[in-house]
Parts: structure tokens; C-alpha cells; sequence
């Protein structure tokens, strides 16, 4: 079926109608090019979202202390709740929903940092070495706060590219000793946040910030990682599981939010992206829509095309023409138009998210295009593939009934002189 | 060749039936050069049509070189008129987006033939009906009488065993005509059956046999023999207008 001749006569039918041809190709171009500007827009927005989710790990946990609000087995409320370091055991050992655990201990005040003449009022986090994973820290040089520096309550500190901007310039920081608070500190590594909201924070042992800083084992929050789970539902679970065990542990009533706070970034993460994939299956049905407009104009223009051709295709019946020969002309037909429209109109949606892209770049390249909840605009190599085959579906789709028809065409009503 | 027993056709729209072959019998010798005759609505069209296997029929039998033609699926008529069967047409019915060797090759094409093999076969028969020079032509360049060789040419090239003519001289003036007719009596000198439909006696006459139909049966069929008479009475035909005059 596809050799020579068949193109032949496809291309001088086309040739003979252009004008036709074409606005027929551009109804299915103009679906397929709507269909991935919808797509990649989707794409951008939700890659944008994504991003904001990004500077954390996407199964992140917070939990924090407060006063109880609620009167709990005979206790009055405004008793404030405290954590400490038995509950960071009890946390990485026993809860089951949970992966690693990373305490905090509150410094009181501010932490003045000192090197040489320089000096700089800067954040402190105290941490386990867990942090890293649970809120994507980056190094660009040395290394976390790792479990010796817990254990051996060493002064080790990772500060922030700031920081180190601020305090040693040029200097190579690691290895060198900061004074925080008048406390001399090894620094171990430094950070930075592509968001450039935790450069000027320094991480700390929370040990070592314990025994110096006059902490004792009292904690203020927890940072964790949750078992991934694929639903909303079970990370609520597991926020729950987490908020009855320290609630039992520290005699509170598990709903009392004031008592204990707590924030599952995976669920709303997974309900985010639940939202996302509602968006996807709509700009789909739109863009199929769409695309289904353009499908039926190629097959109405299909059918006039056998009506006009009845008595070639009589002709061809007559010397020999097998049904299956003429259906496989109008299809291929059919086929070629919307898969070269499409294709034309793929190429010019998919060019488009491409150039939006590109500018979305240098603008973020520049330091502008913060808070732009739009990123990467464009559709990956699968969807397009998915919608190349759509195309030529459709427009197997489009030839069938016309190629049918011609199928059927009578020889003699073709050829009887009118 | 052909045996016909006994054939029935009607043509059925929405509540009225059209019964137009009524048992009609009929025998075609191979080799024969045969007219069919008839007035408008006698059926020598659809008798045509089912010679060609481009219709079917309700009842009786038709075999054609021995094969009795009954249900068959499109494929395999078009298989069977490939193979067996050439068309001329009254109104030509060349392919209007393709030139002259094309079309002739086009049968050949329906055959399975490569292209370089088709094109170089149709060139040799446009030769031999002398139209070389407008092998490259297309149809809408081409006389009249140009384009009903260009037909018959096509006609021939899949080396058919009968060749079915419907009016092949009805849109042509009489000496193109004549010349047509010159070009299938000698194709029927080659041994190839060749059966025309037309409503025109010197056509006609040019014939060996002629069937005349009536009301979808068989009035008569004049022999070669009888010719003769059959020109007197086609002379007389031709002399009844100008009476009213």
C-alpha cells in the first residue's frame, strides 16, 4: 500500500484542491497547537508549584510545642508543653511512620558571629544531621553536621554562602574558627538555598548547642522525613499517629492544636498534586475537544472528496480496483493531511512553550522572575509521542466513513451518464 | 464464452420495483463481435453491467469462460474484471489527473505490475494506436476521438479476454467513429471477444451478431447473414423522420 502511486495520486488530489487542503489542516493543526500550549501551560504552573515544594523534601514534617488549650485528664489549659531529647529517641525508634528525625533547640536571642574584624548578626539552626534531607540543604562546600558531631558534642558549624561571604570574603572558610556567641566554632561546610532564603542561616549540633547554650535536653521542634505515601489520606494518618504518641507521652488531649503543632508538607504536597492532575484531565478533554472539531472537518471535507471522486473511483472498480485499494486511498489521504497539519501544529504549540521558556529563564537568570509560579512551560517527549499517535488515530478516525463510502461506491451508478 | 440462462434483475427503490431483465438467455461464442440493441429502458445497459460482474442478478445463471459468476465479493470481482475484462465507456472516464500513459497503465497498476514495467507496456499499445507523441498528455488535452484510444488502450493492456463497450462512438462524430470501430474489429481479429452496447444501426451493423432487446428479453438476434436485410430495415429507420419533415 505504500508505494509510489498511491502518494502520487494523494498528492495531485491535494494539489488540486490547496485551498481546501489547507483550511482542513488547520482546523487539526490549530487542536493538536491549542492542546500543547494547554498542556505545557499546565505543565509550567504545576512545575512552578513544584519548586516552591522543592526547597523542602516534599515528605517533610514540622512539629512544635505550644500551651495546651484544652483541659486534659484533671490538668488545666495554658500548661505549656516541652519536648526533650527522650522524645527524639522515642521518635526515630518507635514511630512507625516515620523516617529521620532531626531536633531543634531553640537559641535564646540573637547569635553574633565573629571572625577576624568581621562580624554579622545571623540565624542559627541546631539540627541533627537529618536536616539535610529534610529541608534540601545544600553544600557547596565540605560537610553536614554529621552523627560524630552529635555524639562527641563537637563545635562544628555549616554557615550559610552569606555568612561566609560576609565574614571571611575571599578565604577559604573551612577549617577556620568562628566565634558564635563568643564560642569558638569549627566550620565544617557551607550552604546555600537556590531560593536564597537560608543563606544567612548556620547549622549547629543540637547537642553541642544543648550543653553550651545552657539548653539541657529540652527541645522546641522537630523536623522529620514521613514514610513516602501516595496519598493524602495516609499522610494524615501519619501526623495523627505522631500527634497521639507525643500527645500520650506528654499528657495532652491529641486534638489540641495549640499544645502541639504539627504541618505534613506531603500532604498538602499530594493534595496539590491531586489538584494538578485534575487540571491535566481537563485541558486533556479540552484539548481532545478541540482536536475532535478538527477531526470532523477533515472528515466532512473526506466525504465531499468521494462524492466528487465517485466516478474515478467507479473507473478504478471497473479495471480491477480491490475494495481494500480504494479505502486505503482515502485513508492514507486523511492520514496524511491531519498527520502533517498536526505535526505542523505540534511543532509550532511545542515551539512556543519553548520560547516562553526560554525568556522565563534569562528573566530568573537576571535575579528577576521571583515568584513566578510558572517554570519549565513545555511537554515532555512522551506526550508528544502520545499526541503523534492521537494524530494519526484521528485521522484514521476521519478517513474511515468517507473511505467506507467509497468502498461501497457502485461502479455502474459511477459511471452511468448523467 | 458467455451463457446466460434464464436471468432475472430488478432494480428496487424505496416501494417500487423495477423488473427489467425477465428471463433472459443468451449465448456469446468466444471470439464474437456482438452489438447489443435496444431502445432506452430495454436493459441493454444492465445486461452490460452484469457481463462486466459491476452487478449482480437475481436469479438464473451467468458463467463467464466456464465459471459461473454468483456471489462473489468485491475482490474478487474486481479480481475476475482485471483479469478477464477490458472497459470502453461511452463517456471515456479517463482519469482526469493523470496523463495518457498513466491511465493506460493504471490496470496494470491493479495487477501488481511495477511501474517501470506498466509505464514501458502502455507506452508500446499508445504506439500502436499511433497517440506516442501524447503519452504525456493529459485527458482534457486530447480530442474526442484522442482520448477513446487512449480508453481502448487501457482497455486492452491487462490483455482481457472480452472487451465490453457502452456506446464507445456515443460522444464521437461519425468518422471518428468509424475509425473506433475499425480499432475493435481489429482487436476482435486478434481473437478477443468484444460486445458493445449502442443504439445506432451503421454501429451496429459493423458488427457480426445483433441482439435486440426488448422489454429485458431477446426479440431478436440477426446474424451476419442477414445483414443485409438488417441494413434495409436500418435505411428505412433512417428515412421515417424525414417523412415528418
Amino acid at each position: 500500500m505504500f508505494d509510489i502511486d498511491v502518494w502520487q495520486e494523494i498528492f495531485s488530489t491535494i494539489r488540486k484542491n490547496k485551498l481546501r487542503t489547507f483550511l482542513t489542516g488547520f482546523s487539526v493543526a490549530w487542536g493538536i497547537f491549542m492542546l500543547m500550549i494547554l498542556l505545557g501551560s499546565g505543565n509550567g504552573l504545576q512545575n512552578g508549584v513544584k519548586q516552591e515544594f522543592a526547597s523542602n523534601a516534599v515528605n517533610a514534617m514540622w512539629i512544635w510545642t505550644g500551651e495546651t488549650s484544652m483541659p486534659y485528664k484533671g490538668m488545666k489549659t495554658g500548661r505549656p508543653i516541652r519536648f526533650n531529647n527522650q522524645d527524639y529517641t522515642f521518635l526515630t525508634n518507635k514511630v512507625k511512620g516515620l523516617d529521620e528525625v532531626s531536633s531543634r533547640f531553640y537559641l535564646p536571642g540573637d547569635t553574633n558571629y565573629a571572625y577576624g574584624n568581621e562580624y554579622g548578626s545571623f540565624t542559627t539552626v541546631t539540627c541533627h544531621p537529618a536536616l539535610r534531607d529534610v529541608e534540601n540543604i545544600k553544600l557547596s562546600k565540605g560537610r553536614f553536621i554529621n552523627h560524630k558531631d552529635i555524639t562527641d558534642y563537637r563545635k562544628s558549624i555549616v554557615i550559610g554562602k552569606d555568612i561566609a561571604k560576609a565574614l571571611f570574603k575571599e578565604e577559604d572558610p573551612i577549617g577556620k574558627y568562628i566565634k558564635v556567641n563568643d564560642v569558638p566554632f569549627k566550620v565544617v561546610g557551607v550552604s546555600h538555598d537556590p531560593d536564597n532564603r537560608n543563606d544567612r542561616t548556620a547549622y549547629m549540633p543540637v547537642s553541642t548547642a544543648q550543653r553550651i547554650f545552657n539548653g539541657g535536653n529540652r527541645v522546641h521542634s522537630f523536623a522529620v522525613t514521613t514514610k513516602m505515601v501516595t496519598s493524602a489520606k495516609q499522610a494524615e494518618a501519619i501526623t495523627k499517629e505522631v500527634r497521639e504518641a507525643l500527645a500520650q507521652r506528654h499528657k495532652f488531649n491529641p486534638d489540641d492544636k495549640r499544645a502541639m503543632g504539627a504541618f505534613n508538607m506531603l500532604t498538602e504536597y499530594l493534595r496539590t498534586m491531586k489538584i494538578f492532575q485534575g487540571i491535566k484531565i481537563f485541558v486533556w478533554i479540552i484539548g481532545i475537544g478541540t482536536l475532535i472539531a478538527g477531526i470532523v472537518g477533515v472528515s466532512n471535507i473526506m466525504l465531499i472528496l468521494v462524492k466528487e471522486r465517485t466516478r474515478e473511483i467507479g473507473v478504478r472498480k471497473a479495471l480491477g480496483a480491490s475494495p481494500r485499494s480504494v479505502i486505503g486511498l482515502i485513508l492514507m489521504e486523511s492520514i496524511l493531511i491531519t498527520t502533517v497539519a498536526g505535526y505542523i501544529g505540534l511543532t509550532l504549540g511545542v515551539g512556543i512553550m519553548e520560547g516562553v521558556n526560554y525568556v522565563l529563564e534569562q528573566m530568573s537568570a537576571s535575579g528577576g522572575g521571583d515568584g513566578i509560579f510558572f517554570r519549565n512551560p513545555t511537554v515532555d517527549f512522551g506526550t508528544a509521542i502520545s499526541a503523534t499517535l492521537i494524530l494519526v488515530l484521528s485521522g484514521a478516525i476521519a478517513g474511515y466513513i468517507p473511505a467506507k463510502k467509497a468502498a461501497n461506491v457502485k461502479p455502474i451508478e459511477a459511471l452511468r451518464d448523467e | 464464452m458467455i451463457q446466460i440462462n434464464n436471468l432475472h434483475k430488478s432494480y428496487v427503490t424505496g416501494n417500487n420495483s423495477l423488473h427489467v431483465l425477465k428471463g433472459l438467455n443468451l449465448e456469446i461464442e468466444e471470439g464474437e463481435f456482438v452489438s447489443i440493441m435496444g431502445s432506452s429502458g430495454s436493459g441493454k445497459s444492465t445486461l452490460l453491467n452484469i457481463l462486466g460482474i459491476l452487478d449482480n442478478y437475481d436469479e438464473g445463471a451467468y458463467s463467464l469462460d466456464g465459471h459461473l459468476m454468483q456471489d462473489m465479493n468485491e475482490t474478487q470481482a474486481a479480481r475476475t474484471r482485471n483479469k478477464m475484462i477490458g472497459f470502453i465507456f461511452q463517456s471515456f472516464n479517463l482519469i482526469s489527473f493523470k496523463n495518457a500513459m498513466e491511465n493506460v497503465a493504471l490496470p496494470l497498476y491493479y495487477k501488481g505490475i511495477s511501474r517501470k514495467k506498466r509505464n514501458q507496456m502502455a507506452m508500446e499499445f499508445l504506439e500502436k494506436l499511433g497517440l506516442k507523441e501524447w503519452a504525456h498528455h493529459m485527458p482534457n488535452e486530447l480530442s474526442g476521438g484522442q482520448r477513446q484510444r487512449v480508453a481502448i488502450a487501457r482497455a486492452l493492456i491487462s490483455k482481457p479476454r472480452i472487451i465490453l463497450a457502452d456506446e464507445p462512438t456515443g460522444a464521437l462524430d461519425t468518422q471518428t467513429s468509424y475509425e473506433v470501430m475499425e480499432m475493435l474489429k481489429q482487436i476482435n481479429d486478434e481473437g478477443i471477444t468484444v460486445i458493445i452496447v449502442t443504439h445506432e444501426y451503421d454501429i451496429a451493423a459493423m458488427t457480426q451478431k445483433i441482439i435486440r432487446l426488448k422489454d429485458g428479453v431477446i426479440e431478436e438476434i440477426i446474424k451476419n447473414g442477414d445483414l443485409k436485410s438488417f441494413q434495409a430495415q436500418y435505411n428505412r429507420n433512417i428515412n421515417k423522420p424525414e417523412h415528418h419533415v
